[in-house]
């Protein structure tokens, strides 16, 4: 925690409203891009504390929790890649990188399928908490090189461990080279993120898709998650008819790679494969996408002149006036 | 603000596990379990028969189930209780019926409250297998190797004496473990626990005294977590465990067998309005040709005597 003053708003994208955007067209005209992101994680047996947080509840060992999560490396992991393969979706992994020196053996397998590895920090029983941003950077050295070192990938995407942030976290990612980040919830389009250097993105990831928020804080049962899963698909299928939209599937293979989760998820994800304008791909190939097609350009020119709109009229109404 | 350089610093960051307990193993690469008669499924029925103390502390943590309200909290010390008065004597018949061996797993202090219910359990061939003391003594790396051993002594002492049985299965209250847990429980005679949640079939664990197994016992699909945790109705936790039994059927012809845990709470599954919920549970399962049901100890044994690598 720093001294200084809590902010209201994060200050890092300007309002744009939902209608009459710049239309999005993604690769073969198809209307949604629907990618899917395993969280392959290591969660350490006894990590040093944070002052912010501590990483298990009990005090360590906290076997039960560490054991849960180590199911995923042990089982769960080959249950959830059969059925991504079955349905034929490659993975971008958020990857805890020290996975690839623990579980290399995971790393090969993914690798040899195509799979994108993109940053979920070095463990995610380490958060960016109370780092100065010397030490936030050290963090993103070390992704790059542990990534490019075990798979010879040039990481394009970032999600926070934990989704831990500091204020500078964004534009340090930028800077680093990092192409997008999905530790924002605030749209179902990519959107331009205002950083100090480069073109950074906030690419839709999604708390309300995410497995462990599915099942741990919404409590919601195997089957139910099949069905919010395609409801939520069916919605920006429909609405990809005006523009291209995504949706992103957060996994984490401790979780939906349980015997009692498998085949409901994987039903609802060969339901998705089934639709003809349904683009199977990886975060960093919509990143890419997205500025080749010139969408980042357009989308970055129509909010600054929402939000340049006439004062008197107000930005929302300047908004309605296209229609 | 910044952190300790230690913070960026990973001494346990190479390859496999962050420490020496076990070696990483993919359940999918391994040689294939064959269990008595070739079986596919070996069935594994947990009951946890429990004792909440009225006064039990809430440092450093509470055991999951744990009395909530203000001392004297008549409300959950009475509803736990119910267990061991009516609850286990359901499921006790609900087995005998279906002529099924389960594991009790049961707080030792139980076995010099309640000889009656340790006798019942005995009588109907079932194991016993020690869970701790009671809800309150949890294990913690708090506690000295010493204090610890000594829980771990008594709890196992008591039930030896009061079932005539070995009793060389472990569960801790709340599954929770210090560091030393694991080399305290094989000095002290037990060859299994159910405690750790990593994989679909038995494993070696590492101890200073011995080799310990990692027996299976499934965390989200325990009727207490279904109930409780997440508030799903007991439609919900019967769909959840037939759905989890026939994964592990399916891959048993690919992968060799497995084991299908079924954790059970007698004042959870005990109540009667959810005893009937056990019984299509088990109808389900027993309806598949090729499940093998035996207490945990006797799983533990067959994975052994076939000489299966961990």
């Amino acid at each position: 925690m720093s001294a200084e003053p809590m902010k209201s708003d994060l200050g890092l994208y300007d309002y744009l409203p939902w209608p009459n955007r710049p239309k999005i067209v993604w690769p073969g005209n198809k209307k949604i891009a629907v990618w899917i992101a395993p969280n392959i994680e290591f969660y350490e047996y006894n990590p040093p504390n944070n002052p912010t947080r501590t990483p298990w509840a009990r005090p360590n060992p906290d076997v039960l929790q560490y054991s849960h999560r180590d199911y995923g490396n042990r089982a769960g992991w080959q249950r959830m890649m059969a059925a991504m393969d079955r349905a034929g979706f490659r993975g971008s992994v958020s990857l805890n990188v020290a996975l690839c020196d623990h579980h290399p053996e995971i790393i090969k397998a993914c690798a040899d399928r195509g799979w994108e590895f993109f940053s979920h920090g070095i463990y995610n029983t380490r958060y960016v908490y109370n780092l100065d941003i010397e030490q936030e950077r050290e963090i993103i050295r070390d992704a790059f090189d542990t990534v490019r070192k075990h798979t010879g990938q040039e990481l394009a995407g970032w999600l926070s461990p934990a989704l831990s942030n500091n204020f500078w976290t964004m534009d340090i990612l930028s800077e680093a080279g990092i192409q997008y980040t999905c530790d924002m919830f605030h749209d179902d389009q990519p959107m331009p993120v205002k950083v100090k250097s480069g073109k950074l993105i906030s690419m839709p990831y999604s708390l309300e898709m995410n497995d462990v928020i599915v099942y741990n804080t919404q409590k919601v049962t195997p089957r139910h998650y099949g069905e919010i899963i395609k409801r939520q698909f069916d919605q920006l299928y429909k609405e990809g008819d005006e523009s291209g939209t995504v949706m992103c599937i957060p996994l984490h293979p401790y979780l939906v790679g349980q015997p009692h989760r498998i085949d409901a998820f994987a039903e609802a994800i060969e339901y998705i494969a089934g639709h003809d304008g349904v683009w199977q791909t990886t975060g960093r190939e919509i990143a890419a996408a997205y500025h080749s097609t010139g969408a980042y350009d357009a989308m970055s020119a129509a909010i600054a002149a929402y939000n340049a709109g006439p004062k008197d009229a107000g930005p929302k109404s300047a908004g309605k006036e296209t229609r | 603000m910044s952190m300790p350089e230690d913070y960026l610093k990973y001494p346990e960051r190479h390859y496999g596990m962050d420490h020496d307990r076990y070696d990483w193993s993919d359940l999918f690469q391994r040689a294939p379990v064959v269990w008595p008669n070739g079986a596919r499924i070996a069935l594994s029925i947990v009951t946890h028969v429990q004792h909440f103390p009225l006064d039990m502390p809430s440092k450093p943590f509470k055991a999951p189930g744990a009395l909530s309200m203000p001392y004297p909290d008549f409300r959950y010390y009475t509803n736990r209780d119910y267990g061991n008065r009516v609850g286990i004597f359901r499921i006790l018949r609900l087995l005998g019926e279906k002529g099924l061996k389960a594991s009790f797993a049961i707080n030792g202090i139980i076995a010099s409250r309640y000889p009656a219910l340790l006798d019942a359990v005995v009588e109907g061939g079932h194991e016993v297998v020690a869970h701790g003391l009671d809800m309150g003594k949890v294990h913690h790396s708090g506690l000295s190797e010493e204090d610890e051993n000594a829980i771990i002594a008594e709890a196992l002492g008591l039930l030896r004496q009061a079932s005539g049985q070995k009793v060389e299965g472990w569960l801790s209250p709340g599954r929770a473990q210090g560091f030393n847990t694991p080399d305290l429980l094989a000095k002290n005679g037990v060859t299994y626990g159910l405690d750790w949640a990593n994989d679909d079939l038995p494993y070696q664990m590492r101890t200073k005294n011995g080799v310990l197994i990692a027996m299976p016992m499934a965390y989200e699909t325990d009727d207490r977590v279904v109930a409780d945790e997440y508030f799903q109705s007991e439609a919900d936790w019967v769909q959840q465990v037939k759905d989890r039994f026939d994964v592990l059927y399916r891959e048993s012809a690919d992968y060799g067998g497995r084991v299908m845990s079924l954790p059970i709470h007698s004042w959870v599954s005990g109540m009667p309005y959810r005893v009937e919920y056990l019984r299509e549970v088990l109808d389900y399962i027993l309806s598949h040709e090729g499940v093998w049901n035996a207490p945990a100890g006797e799983i533990c044994a067959a994975f052994m005597k076939a000489g299966q690598p961990a």
